[in-house]
């Protein structure tokens, strides 16, 4: 309490708050962060630490092809995982392949938290007709399965979209159309939460003062519906990847050329019967764990943020 | 005075544990309520009178707990019994009366069924028997046209009615003791006025003695035969309503009294106590109030004072009365 | 579509050709509670308006304090929004010094008239955003008007308003919640200074503060205003922060006032039936045995006024003429009331037994 001169660094306040305190007293979140950082670190260095780069097809050998695990018999030490049917290593390919998934996830994710935190800031600061407009739109959105928008965006962009340059263009569209599926529970929050700060003393404050709305609600009302959104936006990163998976398993996904882990599951998925079982288990696998270790995270911040349970 | 007290409040005690220690709420408060007595535990927010409250009725949220001392209702103590049978002695001995008295009314029953169904509890009255008792209790209360209302549901009455339906549900069981925490506050000043008087006459009428916990010392002067001032979590002093009101003894009550304007008082300045009450983590060493007192001296920084007679049940704990020490 | 009372002009308490600080005239404003239209064409339930404030003249001199009281719900809380431009009004017309700030209707209008109004709000924990240091909270209206250039420059304006508030330098890098109620309230006043504004409106600044913590904030809000030369509206449900506080009130019931006199003469002499019944709801601090007579009744709704006179079902005093017409302002002395009972001097004075069984 002496030194009063230096205000605590934003690093030591986080390190002090209560969020922090919480994390570190579930075992279970710690865990999952450290599964989860594991697997975003290993899948961003992917390029440089996979043992083989199964994106060139010269270095492919079709002899290696349905190589088991190193454990099961018949393995090869230099595939770790086993190999698919064009003789890529697995293990190589998962690292690649969970790189495409959260990529594709974070972008979907963060698509639909811009598009939904503007409409919901704009809807419950505004109110009146621009709110029942955009509320109504949400309403029509929600009454549609979120795949299925995904499923209908992605048709009309293939009959749109010069057939050359489809497998160039399918990660956008691919995030394009998770995203717009995706952006109403972030509209709707932050609408409701925008309703409870708006008549907050400190923004009628700022209204006396003359501001601009939009300099309101990005300066004031902004970074205090902030919260929820950070739930909503991690629970709906293991969404969104998921969504990718099933895309992609559809086969309307991203191209095999470049496999997310939905890809690797539906390819390795046609030899499951015949025994070849590895190729379609760990991708499967790492999909789970992934979404598992986000899943986990989001509820935990759920819980530190809401006062009620604390 | 003399004879036994219907409660008896003994260094009691109450903490709460976080992680940054433990936070000591109530410290060492002692008092006793006499049969058909009016208590007022006034003090400022943070003083811990609606803890002590809440420790009497046995509601202390948790992970807030009694640490020390003792709670006797009747010379039966009630601080250390199992949630059922304080369930129990809370209905039909102890009334609660909360500010909010939203909080007090479930939602989704009549008014009526709730009064019932509290009677039936605590009596072995018939429906028939129980529900002429609630018209009955009702119309005690105030409540116009009680035969239209007792099927009403708490929304359909305004705060002022809701405060004296909940007044009539804490009365049901006749009970010996009303524990009222701050019952007007959320009220308009003339409803206030109303809710305190009738609360004064119920009180007289059938006996039952009231821990009325106000920040608000108009309330205190109008209701109270006793008074307990609260700092910091201790009693600072405590007596009969007119001596402190009029002739208050420890420092903080009489900045406290300074500060509250009155009418037809014209001074230009209120007294004024600077600073503010201590956090729970930062109460100092010795007398509580000290880094605020104008009198202080260099005891009050080293020891903790006791409550000190200062007239007939009149005490206040401050070393200013001590025997032989600097007496004004 | 919302058309308001014709505006009388009688409550000025000022001469005519006068130009007060701060003139209110007709001031009234509606709020359409409807339910949506779905509801109102399917169940046929009728447009519904609440009259917040219904007609409200008044008048505040330089360096004056003038007040409102009220029971909640009697508009006070609005006039106050009005009379900064956080709500638009129906009808009336609110002159600041001269000029017509309630008809003005941009920003950019209203930019030079809006430097020198500012706000003190009831509850220190929602007016201060929890997100700003405290610092930038108090700068934001110097850096909004461009008051200052410079950083080094607002800052030491900053460190000026923390210590006319009593806080110190140091306290601008800490966050809201770093602070009690009414050291909150400090910086709100602080920041409410930041623009040397002349006029200050404070909605119930201390009814979220405990008594000695109000009474700080009272004294140095009279400070502020001998150091300041600055005028306050002041809004409270409190009569004797009220009595304490003003030069002059006016007490207001279901969006209209039922009296306007300076302080003093008030409480010496309630003269609307309702003033007089306020001020009998006032505790007993000096333990002289006085016997309380509550008002009976509660405040009806203000979606469904009475008709005449609004006070006519709890009012002792009231006859026919009551309860068709509605009162005109009169003047007693230095005293406006609008009651038929005054004016047709049938309402004795002294106490009013009104106490029915509470």
């Amino acid at each position: 309490m002496a030194d009063v001169t230096a205000p605590p660094g934003a690093l030591r306040r986080f390190v002090d708050s209560d969020v922090f305190y919480s994390f570190r007293r579930s075992k279970v979140t710690v865990v999952a962060a450290i599964v989860t950082a594991i697997i975003v670190i290993g899948s961003m260095l992917g390029p440089w630490i996979a043992p083989h780069d199964t994106y060139d097809v010269r270095s492919l050998n079709l002899l290696d092809a349905f190589t088991p695990p190193v454990w099961s018999e018949g393995g090869n030490p230099s595939y770790l995982l086993g190999t698919d049917d064009q003789g890529r290593d697995v293990f190589s390919t998962i690292l690649l392949g969970a790189r495409v998934s959260l990529l594709v996830g974070f972008a979907a994710t963060l698509f639909a938290m811009t598009l939904g935190v503007l409409l919901g800031l704009i809807s419950g600061y505004v109110g009146g007709t621009t709110d029942a407009v955009i509320m109504r739109i949400a309403d029509i959105k929600l009454s549609f399965p979120a795949i299925l928008i995904a499923l209908l965006i992605d048709g009309v962009a293939r009959g749109i979209i010069p057939r050359d340059m489809h497998d160039d263009l399918a990660l956008y569209v691919v995030i394009f159309a998770i995203g717009i599926s995706n952006w109403v529970a972030y509209a709707r929050t932050v609408r409701g939460s925008t309703l409870v700060e708006k008549n907050k003393e400190y923004v009628q404050a700022a209204r006396i003062i003359g501001l601009h709305p939009f300099t309101i609600m990005i300066r004031h009302v902004l970074p205090n519906v902030l919260g929820p959104v950070l739930v909503i936006g991690t629970l709906g990163l293991a969404g969104a990847i998921l969504a990718e998976a099933t895309l992609s398993f559809l086969g309307v996904g991203v191209p095999p050329t470049r496999p997310s882990l939905g890809t690797l599951i539906r390819v390795g998925n046609n030899f499951l019967f015949s025994g070849e079982w590895w190729m379609t288990i760990f991708p499967g696998v790492m999909l789970v764990v992934l979404v598992l270790a986000v899943n986990l995270l989001g509820d935990w911040l759920r819980d530190a943020l809401n006062p009620k349970l604390r | 005075m003399q004879n036994s007290p219907l409660l008896r409040v003994e260094n009691l005690k109450v903490e709460f544990p976080t992680r940054r220690g433990r936070l000591v709420a109530v410290d060492d408060v002692s008092f006793d309520i006499a049969p058909g007595e009016v208590l007022g535990v006034v003090g400022e927010s943070g003083a811990g009178k609606s803890m002590t409250g809440s420790a009497i009725i046995g509601l202390l949220e948790p992970p807030g707990r009694i640490a020390g001392g003792s709670i006797s209702l009747d010379g039966r103590r009630i601080d250390n019994l199992p949630y059922e049978e304080m369930r129990k002695i809370r209905g039909k001995h102890i009334g609660a009366i909360f500010q909010d008295p939203l909080t007090s009314l479930n939602p989704l029953y009549s008014v009526g069924k709730q009064l019932v169904e509290t009677i039936m509890t605590h009596s072995d009255l018939t429906p028939t028997a129980a529900r002429e008792r609630a018209l009955a209790l009702l119309r005690e209360v105030g409540i116009p046209a009680p035969e239209r209302r007792i099927e009403q549901y708490p929304h359909q009455f305004s705060g002022g009615m809701r405060q004296r339906v909940v007044i009539a549900l804490a009365l049901c069981a006749n009970p010996r003791l009303i524990v009222a925490d701050e019952p007007t506050t959320a009220l308009d000043v003339s409803i206030q006025a109303q809710i305190i008087t009738l609360l004064k006459r119920l009180c007289r009428e059938h006996g039952t003695a009231v821990m009325l916990v106000t920040h608000d010392m108009g309330v205190i002067a109008e209701t109270a035969d006793r008074v307990a001032v609260m700092y910091a979590g201790r009693v600072a002093e405590i007596g009969p309503v007119r001596d402190v009101i009029k002739n208050p003894k420890h420092p903080y009550t009489i900045g406290l009294m300074g500060s509250i304007p009155r009418i037809g008082r014209d001074e230009e300045r209120l007294t004024q106590i600077d600073g503010s009450m201590p956090r729970l983590t930062e109460i100092p060493q010795g007398c509580a109030f000290n880094p605020r007192c104008p009198l202080v001296f260099d005891r009050c920084r080293r020891e903790r004072p006791d409550l000190i007679d200062v007239g007939p049940f009149h005490q206040v704990s401050c070393w200013k009365y001590a025997e032989g020490v600097g007496h004004a | 579509m919302l058309k308001a009372a014709p505006s009388r002009g009688k409550f000025l308490g000022i001469d005519k050709d006068a130009r007060p600080f701060v003139r209110v005239e007709g001031l009234s404003r509606y709020f359409d509670v409807s339910p949506p239209l779905l509801n109102r064409v399917l169940e046929g339930k009728p447009r519904q308006i609440l009259k917040a404030v219904d007609g409200i003249d008044f008048a505040i001199g330089k360096g004056e304090t003038f007040s409102l009281v009220g029971e909640s719900g009697c508009g006070k809380s609005t006039v106050a929004r009005l009379v900064v431009g956080l709500y638009r009004a129906t009808d009336g017309s609110i002159e600041f010094d001269g000029h017509d700030f309630g008809r003005m209707t941009t920003r950019r209008a209203m930019a030079p008239i809006r430097s020198r109004i500012q706000m003190i709000f009831q509850d220190p924990y929602a007016s201060l955003n929890p997100r700003w240091r405290v610092r930038e909270i108090i700068a934001e209206p110097i850096r909004a008007y461009r008051l200052l250039d410079g950083d080094k420059a607002i800052n030491a304006r900053v460190d000026e308003l923390l210590r006319q508030v009593r806080l110190t330098p140091a306290d601008g890098t800490k966050f809201p919640h770093e602070f009690s109620g009414g050291q909150r309230q400090r910086i709100s006043i602080a920041r409410a200074l930041a623009s040397n504004p002349e006029f200050l409106v404070c909605d119930e600044p201390t009814s979220a503060l405990d008594v000695s913590v109000q009474a700080q904030i009272l004294n140095l809000m009279k400070d502020l205003q001998r150091e300041l030369g600055l005028t306050y509206l002041f809004i409270s449900h409190n009569l004797a922060v009220v009595y304490h506080i003003s030069d002059r009130v006016g007490v207001m019931y279901l969006g209209r006032l039922a009296e306007v006199a300076p302080a003093r003469t008030l409480f010496r002499q309630p003269r609307h039936p309702y003033t007089r019944m306020l001020l009998d709801t006032i505790p007993d601090m000096d333990m002289t045995g006085r016997q309380r007579n509550p008002v009976a009744g509660e405040v009806p709704s203000p979606i469904n006024p009475p008709t005449g006179c609004s006070f006519h079902p709890r009012c002792p005093f009231a006859n026919d003429r009551c309860k068709v017409e509605r009162p005109e302002p009169i003047r007693r002395g230095e005293a406006f009331i609008a009651c038929h009972g005054v004016e047709e001097g049938r309402i004795p004075d002294g106490p009013i037994g009104t106490a029915q069984a509470a």
